[in-house]
């Protein structure tokens, strides 16, 4: 594979790794725009788990023999591409979950219930995924600390002018947001909050689900105290998902699961935690699919981080003229420069289920509905849109059937 | 492709409305597509004859056309027959190929008058409609 990053993507070859482009939908070549839901995945993901199945499985860490150690050394290199991924400086400080959602919750329960009360202050913003927005709702309830959000403007950016009121509202402990938005697209000024922040007193929790597939993430230069992804929408496979915390952070935590892996000693009086990052990975963990993840971020990185921003710009550009040019249609969120490859929209009066139906005919997946961002949807005051989601593999022939499939749409509904 | 039949009732529902004085209302949503719809009855002087039923709702045309298309059928129907009513005679009626996201979109209307009607007559709801709370939540 190339060892330098290209500047521009070859996605003709890229697709080539992809089988489900093969896939027909109704007798269509499958258009795939979903990827901010989830990515598809390139047989060398496949094909290196299926070995790893084949050649180095068992349950990690507690073997002596042969086969332990492989699949040991397979699942802390992961780990070590997941660290080098992000720019963490140890790799004991990364953990890895179920998914960028279980990341979120262990922080909200591990250091939020411990560190949360009356008279402190939980701040998330209006554009939040529910997976950064739920849990902290949740703990500050259980802890009687204020919820507060950061409201957004009319092009779904963040009103930063908004911090000072907030900052008289008590002690400000947490301040969470996405780095990059999923319904909109919007790139978030998540180092200006961590300044801010840290200012106040508080931790900077950054959800990088939506960002970490499609941009360079250091988490040092972000200045965040935790930053969660996921496998899935990295090429990867699902059921893993990566937490990176600061070591001090981490260290003064209590474990938010409990049992095997996690602990130094066990007696009928008392458990001591094991060190990290295994204090907070108990039980066997999703071993081949962490093995996975580290070889999509292998995939991922070869194709080259600026090049994936740089095609994505180029089809969120060509995407938003071209959708810009149906009557009746609507985008919501910042202009092409200012977003990932994320389109949503809405057509004028059709439901979005009803749009993502008819573009089914047509071989083409969208996503439809509130992209778990229910208060996102009051704010732009619909119950709905329709979401189009690019990624490496995209292709302007594929947003140009969008656009011939959101005309039959609506030449369908007479709208 | 969508049958012209669900896209008139979509655009042009039949028994569009609530009415005043109903003997047996209930709402209902789809929380996935944002579907809700209420449904209103009036029954005949026997008690038991649907005089007139109306809904009022918003959402997918197929959740609008289906429940729209249900007012047709039910209208003049006794309500115990209505109550017991097959899903599948609806579905036959909408008559287009639906995918289980699909189908919940199209019996909400359905179950809705399914729960006004059980809760008019204090009849206990069927158990494939059950667990749906108070109003149904499909």
């Amino acid at each position: 594979m190339a060892v330098s990053p290209a500047t521009t993507l070859d996605t003709e070859r890229l697709r080539a790794d992809f089988a489900v482009f093969d896939e027909l939908v109704n007798g269509k070549p499958v258009a795939y725009l979903d990827s901010a839901s989830s990515t598809q995945k390139p047989r060398q993901v496949l094909d290196a788990m299926r070995e790893f199945y084949e050649h180095s499985y068992a349950n990690v860490h507690r073997g002596v023999y042969t086969l332990a150690e492989r699949a040991t050394e397979g699942y802390e290199g992961a780990r070590e591409k997941v660290r080098a991924y992000i720019n963490a400086p140890s790799n004991r400080e990364v953990i890895f979950t179920r998914s960028a959602t279980e990341a979120l919750n262990l922080i909200a329960y591990s250091w939020g219930l411990e560190n949360l009360g009356p008279g402190d202050v939980v701040v998330i913003t209006e554009l939040e995924h529910h997976a950064n927005f739920v849990p902290w709702q949740y703990i500050a309830s259980k802890t009687g600390a204020q919820f507060a959000h950061i409201p957004i403007d009319d092009y779904g950016e963040l009103q930063l002018d908004a911090l000072d009121e907030i900052a008289t509202r008590g002690n400000i402990k947490v301040v969470a947001n996405n780095l990059v938005s999923n319904t909109l697209g919007t790139i978030n000024p998540v180092e200006k909050l961590a300044v801010w922040a840290h200012d106040h007193g508080a931790i900077m929790v950054v959800d990088a689900a939506q960002a970490a597939p499609h941009r360079h993430i250091d988490v040092q230069a972000l200045g965040c105290d935790f930053l969660a992804f996921s496998s899935h929408k990295v090429c990867g496979p699902s059921g893993v998902g990566a937490l990176w915390g600061k070591r001090e952070l981490l260290d003064a935590m209590q474990p938010f699961n409990f049992g095997g892996e996690m602990i130094r000693s066990v007696s009928l009086e008392r458990t001591s935690w094991n060190e990290l990052p295994y204090k907070f990975e108990a039980g066997t963990p999703a071993i081949a699919e962490a093995y996975g993840f580290g070889i999509a971020l292998d995939y991922v990185s070869e194709v080259g981080l600026d090049a994936i921003e740089a095609h994505e710009r180029d089809l969120v550009g060509h995407a938003m003229a071209s959708l810009g040019e149906i009557p009746g249609l609507r985008i919501f969120g910042p202009p092409a420069d200012r977003r990932t490859g994320i389109v949503s929209f809405e057509v004028a009066n059709v439901h979005p289920h009803d749009v993502a139906q008819i573009l089914n005919w047509e071989g083409i997946a969208v996503r439809a509905g509130h992209h778990c961002t229910q208060p996102l949807m009051t704010r732009l005051g619909v119950a709905a849109t329709t979401r189009a989601s690019f990624y490496l593999y995209s292709t302007h022939e594929e947003i140009d059937r969008l656009v011939a499939g959101l005309l039959k749409v609506k030449e369908t509904f007479g709208a | 492709m969508y049958r012209e039949v669900i896209l008139d009732h979509y655009k042009n529902p039949r028994g569009h409305g609530a009415i005043e004085g109903a003997h047996a209302h209930a709402e209902g949503q789809n929380p996935l597509c944002g579907d809700e719809v209420s449904i209103f009855v009036r029954f005949g002087d026997d008690g038991e004859t649907i005089d007139d039923v109306g809904f009022e709702g918003r959402g997918c045309a197929i959740s609008q056309a289906a429940t729209s298309m249900l007012t047709e059928m039910v209208k003049g129907r006794k309500a115990a027959d209505v109550a017991a009513l097959p899903k599948e005679d609806l579905l036959e009626e909408i008559g287009i190929p639906l995918t289980p996201i699909r189908l919940k979109c199209a019996i909400l209307g359905l179950g809705v008058l399914k729960v006004a009607l059980h809760r008019a007559k204090g009849t206990p709801l069927p158990a494939e409609w059950q667990g749906l709370a108070d109003d149904l939540t499909i």
